[in-house]
């Protein structure tokens, strides 16, 4: 392809990709230097960031706890699909894949309902218990089995309510269940990319499934781990909607801050600080990951 | 096979530009009216459809409604710069800071003849001198909301119940600033507009003592938390109260007369963004009418301003003490004043630590 | 250990199904309370019908994801042909650029896209009103290009150069070339990326409620101020519609993607 073309064709998208992400990054850096009432230069906002760090700490935390999570019950899931005969393969994707398209905030919804207090899952047990109660009942009544029927008859009423919505868990739970398609759908790709005689060959030379997996399926799946975390990552550090709905009072994360300052406290200054700070994070995991797995020029594994 | 998708491609395109295009057509004048979640009557359960019957009663204007649940987001959402809405209802205090800053627009009272039912005594408020900016639409007062069931009458004494160890994380707290440090500030007994740093502060660390017992910083999710028993004490408005106990008759209603409490006006206003100004006057100006306003607040449960609209009232609901206390008991009930910015914005970054911890 | 790991992975099909069955239920159900079944009814489908705000966020949401997947396609495609040509440093840079908004978190993407918006609209230009359905949809399309030019890049660089060469030698001018060979040779990339584009735009939340402004509201962040007050079955109802609807989408077009792999597998047969 001619040279000239290439620079036609690609310099309308360059200018875009300029205007819209590069410039608006800019805004975002003069509005974290400027003083919100008065509109100068002024370093209060960088100042301020110094409360925010325990928020960030705990972001990190948990968005790498998810990953990991995300991980480990991906793997599994991506390594049956990539086994599976074509149609298979097709049709699980497209699966996994549908959860992603619908709506995520009223899925995470749903799991409010499902963990409240009074909600599905605890009222599941307490029937379960209930029922129990019932048999032990029965059982004093028809069989005479005073011992066990008298124990299971003496369960409380309402008993067995777990404590399940506003806990770590929860919002750990929260973000596993809503970024596990972005982790499961790159390990699938990079797992069917191995080359099979590479396994072959290993199990000619004598190991077992354990040590083939260690050795060859692993490491070969590395570029697929690295992007399913960063992806995973990401949106989890600067989620906001699953903390508000799933955490307690004081699961505070960095995206609740940067959207409070927004929305309520209407200082966009600090907002734009704490999303510098957010993006410099993210940066530099990134940066990290791509350095233990080996760039590929413009393939996010998808 | 793709010169069907081509075409379906086009086809949708088109489809797409012309659902656009007809939208920005049609000689309808659109009002955007930015209002209280839950605060107007939508026709649900039977009761009236503000917004139809406006629409009916002028067909060439069509209403846009949005809904904000704070009167800090609306302010940040209108002082951000970046949208256009026509009519806003913020409560007093926030209509004075408003007003100050040269936000809201003067009305002409020739298009709103209804205001003339508007009793004396919400007139020439401290927030709005001369009624130039602002129609009152409500008032209201702030109480606790408990569960009966699980809330030991004997605990019910005062704003120290949202502190009560016992109830620990079945307690909801107010989300927005003003109201949960007029919340500290009756109990440890300071004036609500105080702008002292020192009391300020003491009212953080008060709140910041709460945030153990607290189950969730809530505004508008109040209404399924206490109904579903997710929660059993909450401090929240008296209008909001009469809806919530028609799902859950567990709940009651308590204010706390020697603490003292806030009552407070939400009024109708014209922000300096309006496009529509007549149209927006026009709105107001039904809101107003004594037969609507009296349908419209059977539904959602606050106070008329009107004696005029108590006529038209439910019964139960004008005899009602939670919604229409007598003058004894507001005697210790005081409103809010806009604070200057600077403490208004420093108020803002105490609550913001409080709830960050 | 293939059986350990299809019961884990039916585990976790189950898991990530029974948040949208509950949603399915509740669409069906004559109560508001998403944990209690009260009674069968298809009264909610109804009222979503009737309920002419809701259809028209819904009317807004697919307007913006349609219009913005198919300007990000075409432009994506073009670009990502373009880019493919330019030399290795230039591409290099080119490629980092594309890859800003999708290491980005959202939040900060909106954010950034916000303060430009009101910040050009307010500062400069001296309106009121900034945020419309315009900037809305140039955050969509500005989000959606890195998606398709990262579908249609890899297709790119798989291409047999020599096609498009045979083409050029047999007389076809550069454009009649793209056509002719490039385009088909592209073309799931440049699907899978529409696709992909219009998925990411319809459900967009985050980037979607720092940009709007009041006029043109689409569905999601209307949702998200629907779940600050108590929210209305007739939102399960829709939830499940559009369920059907994009299950169905997927099916056909893995049938016909099977489709033409089997017909490719016969013509190579031959």
């Amino acid at each position: 392809m001619k040279k000239n073309n290439a620079v036609l064709l690609s310099t309308p998208y360059l200018i875009w990709m300029v205007l819209f992400t590069l410039i608006p990054l800019g805004v975002v850096g003069y509005y974290a230097l400027t003083d919100p009432s008065t509109g100068e230069f002024s370093l209060v906002n960088l100042r301020q960031l110094g409360m925010y760090l325990p928020v960030l700490w705990t972001s990190i935390l948990y968005s790498l706890a998810s990953a990991v999570v995300c991980l480990i019950l991906g793997y599994p899931v991506a390594y049956f699909i990539a086994h599976c005969s074509q149609t298979a393969q097709r049709f699980l994707y497209m699966l996994v894949m549908l959860p992603m398209c619908m709506s995520f905030l009223l899925r995470t919804l749903a799991w409010v309902g499902l963990l409240n207090d009074q909600g599905i899952i605890n009222n599941l047990i307490v029937a379960l218990f209930d029922q129990l109660r019932a048999l032990g009942g029965w059982m004093t009544n028809r069989l005479g089995w005073n011992a066990l029927g008298g124990w299971l008859a003496s369960i409380p009423e309402d008993f067995g309510r777990l404590t399940l919505i506003r806990t770590p868990g929860a919002v750990v739970l929260g973000m596993v269940y809503n970024y596990l398609p972005y982790m499961i759908l790159p390990l699938y790709t990079t797992i069917l990319k191995i080359d099979h005689r590479l396994i072959e060959a290993a199990e000619d030379l004598g190991c077992n499934a354990v040590q083939t997996f260690r050795r060859v399926i692993l490491p070969l799946s590395v570029p697929g781990i690295l992007s399913g975390m960063t992806m995973v990552f990401v949106p989890a550090v600067s989620t906001f909607y699953i903390s508000q709905k799933m955490g307690s009072s004081s699961t505070v994360l960095i995206g609740d801050v940067i959207e409070r300052q927004f929305k309520q406290g209407n200082n966009p200054n600090l907002g734009a600080a704490l999303s510098i700070v957010l993006m410099i994070l993210v940066f530099v995991c990134t940066g990290i990951m791509n350095r233990f797995g080996g760039d590929e020029e413009g393939s996010v594994v998808v | 096979m793709k010169k069907i998708i081509s075409v379906a491609l086009v086809f949708c395109l088109v489809l797409s530009c012309c659902a656009v295009f007809a939208s920005a057509k049609g000689e309808k004048v659109t009002l955007y009216v930015y209002n209280w979640g839950q605060y107007i009557a939508e026709g649900d359960d039977d009761s009236i459809d503000v917004i139809e019957a406006f629409e009916e009663a002028y067909p060439n204007i069509r209403v846009k409604y949005s809904t904000y649940d704070s009167n800090e987001s609306m302010y940040a959402k209108l002082s951000g710069g970046g949208i256009t809405v026509d009519v806003i209802i913020p409560s007093d205090y926030m209509v004075g800071r408003m007003r100050q800053e040269n936000m809201l627009l003067e009305l002409n009272y020739d298009n709103i003849p209804n205001a003339q039912y508007i009793d004396e005594s919400f007139r020439n408020t401290s927030y709005d001198p001369e009624n130039k900016y602002s129609v009152p639409y409500t008032w209201g007062t702030v109480g606790i909301i408990y569960n009966t069931k699980y809330v030991d009458e004997a605990d019910v004494t005062g704003w120290e119940l949202l502190w009560n160890e016992k109830y620990a994380d079945k307690i909801l707290m107010f989300d927005n600033s003003r109201d949960a440090f007029g919340i500290a500030q009756y109990l440890l007994g300071y004036d609500i507009n105080t702008t002292d740093e020192a009391e300020l502060q003491a009212c953080a660390d008060k709140l910041a003592e709460q945030r153990g017992v607290v189950q969730q910083y809530v505004m508008d999710q109040i209404f399924d938390a206490m109904e579903n028993e997710e929660a059993w004490i909450a401090p929240y408005y008296a209008g909001d109260y009469l809806t919530m106990v028609e799902e859950n008759e567990n709940l009651a209603f308590y204010r706390p007369d020697h603490q003292g409490f806030n009552m407070f006006i939400d009024a109708m206003c014209i922000p300096t963004c309006c496009q529509e100004k007549e149209a927006a006057e026009l709105f107001i100006n039904f809101l107003c009418d004594p037969e609507i306003s009296a349908a419209n607040m059977d539904f959602i449960g606050y106070s008329v301003p009107a004696s005029a609209s108590k006529e038209y009232l439910d019964e139960e609901l004008a005899n009602n003490p939670v919604a229409y206390p007598d003058a004894q008991e507001l005697r210790n009930a005081t409103s809010f004043d806009y604070l200057p910015e600077d403490v208004a914005r420093h108020m803002e970054s105490l609550f913001m630590s409080v709830r960050n911890g | 250990m293939k059986r350990t790991n299809r019961f884990i992975t039916v585990l976790i099909f189950i898991f990530l199904y029974i948040p949208m069955a509950v949603l399915v239920v509740a669409s069906f159900n004559t109560g508001k309370n998403i944990t209690h079944f009260d009674g069968f009814t298809f009264q909610q489908y109804v009222r979503l019908f009737k309920d002419d705000d809701l259809l028209e966020l819904l009317r807004n949401s697919l307007v913006v994801s349609v219009l913005a997947s198919l300007i990000a396609t075409t432009f994506g495609t073009v670009a990502a042909i373009g880019i493919n040509g330019l030399n290795p440093r230039l591409r290099k840079a080119a490629m980092s650029l594309t890859n800003i908004p999708m290491t980005n978190p959202d939040i900060v993407t909106g954010v950034s896209l916000s303060l430009l918006f009101v910040f050009v609209g307010s500062r400069l230009l001296g309106q009121r009103n900034s945020l419309t359905f315009w900037t809305l949809l140039i955050a969509h399309v500005t989000f959606n290009l890195p998606y398709v030019i990262l579908n249609v890049m890899p297709k790119l660089k798989q291409m047999d150069e020599s096609l498009t060469d045979a083409a050029l030698d047999l007389g076809c001018t550069h454009l009649q070339a793209f056509f002719k060979v490039t385009i088909h040779e592209i073309m799931p990339g440049i699907i899978s990326g529409a696709i992909m584009a219009f998925t990411m735009s319809l459900d967009d939340f985050v980037i979607s409620y720092f940009v709007t402004g009041l006029d043109f509201v689409t569905l999601p962040v209307e949702i998200y101020t629907y779940t600050k007050k108590p929210i209305q079955p007739k939102i399960y109802a829709m939830f499940t519609l559009l369920f059907l609807l994009i299950f169905v989408l997927m099916v056909i077009s893995n049938v016909i993607q099977l489709m033409g792999d089997k017909k490719r597998q016969s013509a190579r047969g031959k």
